[in-house]
């Protein structure tokens, strides 16, 4: 037992306290809040375990956008009931937990025949290491060995923005009140630059440490719609050639590298050694720009913005 | 004494100080009454109890450049505490005058 331990337990500890209450909080708005806060201790939990991408992508999708995103829906449903304590619903959680829990526990003190701490993940990735074009491991299975996965990530996105789109003309047109605060507009002047830094600072340290498109992209977002919000931004047209452009641009990009692969080199974004760097590099830009625009839509896109 | 136990102790008694802070804060968040005396424990306390922990941190790491960057994040964290403390009470505050006008 070492003292690291503590601060870690109290982590796990507060992790499953806030994911219950989160759950079962009484009205709409608390648990809203408690998803947030949810995604705040998440993200420091991946900091303890070592693993800084995950954390700031979390930090910063997971609390921060989701956040914006849970708000502005929280603002045009109807104020929720408190709801009646059913002792079922708990029940019902709590024998989960305890199977889960058990479950957990028997897997590790049993003997089992593949050690499920061993870091198996390390051989095969640091032995094609040289080959990927850049130095982070992450970078590399996320851009290079699994590329595939990325791609699908932004479809997933793009199918994401297309259903908003769909959804929005059946909505009543929202007027958002006017918030021209001097305040909020000179804290967004401070801020909004310091987070194009990062962003960009993150998508170029993505070669080579933690970082990458997603965490850029999110940054950049919460600029944007910072910026939407007090108004500095005008509106992002759908009809404006520069937001359907950006937000389709990492996806086609994707394409087109699979397609050039494919038909002249090994096989689908199985990108040639010497230029994997400067393809990465280029993939990941794109994609940092249309994960920044497309997330911007989905959080503070109205309906005049999507539905011209 | 050797130096070392000085810096420690002197770390450590800094970062005690900032979670003594964050505990009153805590209370005041539970036990006030009124929306704007939670938000002033709030936010008095998170400012003194955070550059106290971020003293405590940049003396504990004995590194100038670690103590640089733990100043710039005070800063920005600071700043934003202070603004976000100041948003939430001109929302409220509006929010009860257009109640109290209508």
């Amino acid at each position: 037992m070492t003292v690291e331990l503590l601060p870690d337990l109290v982590l796990c500890v507060l992790l499953l306290v806030v994911a219950w209450s989160a759950l079962f909080a009484s009205t709409r708005r608390d648990a809203m809040a408690l998803f947030v806060a949810f995604g705040m201790i998440v993200a420091l939990v991946w900091a303890r375990l070592g693993a800084p991408d995950l954390a700031l992508a979390e930090a910063a999708i997971g609390a921060g956008l989701t956040g914006v995103l849970l708000l502005r829906a929280a603002r045009k449903l109807p104020v929720s009931s408190a709801r009646r304590f059913d002792y079922r619903r708990h029940l019902g959680a709590l024998t989960f937990i305890v199977v889960a829990v058990s479950g957990f526990a028997v897997s590790i003190i049993l003997p089992s025949p593949a050690d499920i701490t061993a870091n198996n993940f390390d051989s095969p990735v640091a032995a094609a290491m040289p080959d990927s074009g850049v130095s982070h491991p992450v970078t590399a299975v996320l851009l290079n060995f699994r590329a595939w996965d990325t791609f699908l990530e932004l479809l997933v996105l793009l199918f994401a923005i297309t259903g908003l789109r769909q959804l929005f003309p059946i909505e009543k047109e929202s007027l958002e009140p006017a918030r021209t605060w001097q305040l909020l507009v000179s804290w967004t002047r401070t801020l909004v630059p310091l987070l194009l830094l990062v962003g960009a600072y993150l998508l170029w340290r993505g070669s080579s440490g933690p970082g990458g498109a997603f965490q850029a992209g999110a940054l950049l977002a919460a600029g944007c719609v910072m910026l939407r919000i007090t108004g500095m931004l005008p509106p992002l047209h759908w009809s404006l050639f520069a937001v359907r452009g950006s937000v389709c641009a990492g996806t086609l990009l994707f394409l087109c590298t699979a397609v050039l692969t494919h038909s002249l080199g090994a096989g689908w974004l199985d990108y040639p050694e010497a230029h994997a760097g400067t393809l990465i590099l280029m993939i990941e830009t794109l994609a940092t720009l249309s994960i920044a625009i497309i997330l911007t839509l989905l959080v503070a896109g109205e309906r005049k913005d999507l539905c011209s | 004494m050797t130096p070392g136990t000085l810096v420690d102790i002197l770390s450590w008694t800094l970062m005690a100080a900032g979670i003594c802070f964050y505990l009153t804060g805590a209370l005041g968040l539970l036990r006030f009454s009124d929306f704007y005396c939670r938000l002033h424990a709030v936010t008095k306390t998170d400012t003194l109890g955070l550059g106290f922990l971020a003293l405590g941190l940049a003396i504990a790491s004995g590194s100038l450049r670690a103590a640089c960057y733990i100043f710039l994040i005070y800063l920005i964290a600071m700043a934003s505490a202070a603004v976000n403390g100041q948003l939430l009470a001109r929302y409220k505050l509006e929010q009860e005058q257009s109640q109290d006008d209508s």
